[in-house]
């Protein structure tokens, strides 16, 4: 990824397991960061209007490989970093990414994509200024989407990947799998590990602390209207 | 029979030790007769005793309706494309084109990877990017060029459309805002990235500005000796 030139906009990424907060969290960060005044723009994974049919379609009827699941992913953020992301942090934005290339790093890594290729072709985006990993236990993290959601889908419960014919089950072994990928990342990218288990407020508060070490955010105020 | 391989390596779950079919590419720009060629090769072949199976650009089930709208005029950025038509790629390889050359048949593409990333080196892209994309592609037996001089191209597109074809005619780079001017210096990009390729990859290049049955007997003595496991 490229980290070559200085953008007048700040680019910070949350990354976690599924269950792990992250909207929660990053829906109050941008709400502090709007009250400070700044400029701010929150973008999240899989929502670029253009690729949304493709991954329905794709989903819906199991159309996908690890390779072509892996692309209609990176489409996804293309679009949305071309459009959106990569113009908000050349006009100053502070930019919040509900997950970001890590997420994919890890997931079709698991899948069985190369980790180098995958490097490669999200070789366009910007390192992110900070990057906030929400580290809650793959129990804890699986209680929290079998507590509080519907039904699990078939590629998000990596069945895919035919590690178990319960989907439930496979659910599991493909969230441990991919929490390792995490890890594994946490040093090569720089990530600030949050622990997830503590409260809500708890986990805001450090990570307010954290982006006001590294950002000022009255570099990112919009101009005092007269 | 030679071992098939990828520029790389094989995406996961393609099984290369497998693949005991045939993969032949015919390149060739826009208006060149590719698929006139390729219905009378498929013609051929069949009565030759093979099974033939045809592959091509924006057919997969996966993303076509989005290439088709990007195409009528749903602006996306360069990459998004590239990437679109790289997800359509892949899906036709590994789901139409390794299952059939699976089973042993003669796969005739109309266009490859080559259209594909030249499309995209016109545009600016980074050839280090590009060339990774598609690092995961079957690399074919043969490749043939069918190469046409700029005017036949030409009177040959316009022909064939009755007039000219914006995406064809690279109208979205702006090269000129008169609009056969844009087609000739698109294609004349293209065309000097084809030539970089024609070493690079081993393109077998067919004179195209001749009659159909010249350019048709110059293939088939080609792809004999492809499918005799000679070196085309």
């Amino acid at each position: 990824m490229t980290a070559d030139k200085k953008l007048p906009g700040r680019l910070i990424a949350f990354e976690g397991l599924d269950g792990s907060g992250i909207s929660t969290q990053i829906h109050l960060v941008q709400r502090w960061l709007a009250g400070l005044g700044c400029r701010v723009f929150y973008s999240e994974w899989d929502s670029s209007e253009m690729v949304k049919e493709a991954t329905r379609r794709g989903k819906k009827q199991q159309l996908f490989t690890p390779t072509t699941f892996s692309l209609v992913y990176a489409t996804d953020f293309a679009d949305r970093y071309e459009r959106q992301i990569l113009p908000m942090l050349k006009g100053g934005f502070i930019v919040l990414c509900d997950r970001y290339v890590f997420t994919s790093f890890a997931r079709d890594a698991v899948r069985g994509c190369d980790p180098a290729w995958l490097r490669e072709l999200y070789g366009f985006a910007h390192i992110p200024d900070l990057t906030f990993y929400l580290d809650l236990p793959l129990h804890m993290a699986i209680n929290r989407i079998f507590e509080n959601r519907q039904q699990l889908n078939y590629f998000e419960a990596g069945m895919d990947l035919g590690l178990s014919q319960d989907i439930y089950e496979s659910f599991r072994l493909f969230q441990g799998r991919v929490a390792d990928r995490y890890l594994q990342m946490v040093n090569e990218f720089a990530f600030t590990v949050v622990d997830a288990t503590r409260n809500i407020h708890e986990q805001q508060e450090i990570l307010r602390a954290s982006i006001a070490a590294a950002i000022d955010p009255a570099d990112f105020r919009e101009r005092a209207s007269q | 029979m030679t071992a098939k391989r990828c520029y790389f390596s094989p995406p996961p779950g393609v099984d290369l030790s497998r693949l005991t079919g045939t993969l032949i590419v015919i390149e060739g720009p826009d208006a060149s007769g590719r698929s006139t060629h390729i219905v009378q090769l498929t013609k051929w072949l069949e009565e030759e005793g093979y099974a033939v199976v045809h592959v091509g650009l924006r057919r997969s089930m996966l993303v076509s309706p989005e290439l088709d709208r990007a195409k009528k005029g749903n602006v996306v950025s360069p990459r998004t494309m590239s990437l679109f038509y790289a997800a359509d790629f892949y899906d036709q390889m590994e789901n139409v084109l390794v299952p059939a050359l699976q089973a042993g048949a003669v796969a005739l593409a109309d266009r490859y990877i080559f259209t594909l990333m030249a499309r995209d080196l016109v545009r600016g892209a980074e050839p280090h990017w590009v060339e990774s994309l598609y690092s995961r592609a079957l690399v074919p037996d043969a490749v043939f060029f069918l190469k046409v001089s700029r005017e036949t191209q030409a009177v040959r597109s316009l022909k064939a459309r009755g007039g000219l074809d914006y995406w064809e005619s690279g109208m979205d780079l702006r090269l000129s805002r008169d609009w056969f001017d844009c087609f000739v210096k698109y294609q004349t990009r293209l065309a000097q990235v084809f030539a970089g390729f024609q070493e690079k990859h081993g393109f077998e290049v067919v004179n195209a500005n001749r009659s159909l049955k010249a350019i048709q007997s110059d293939l088939r003595a080609h792809l004999r000796r492809v499918l005799a496991g000679l070196k085309a």
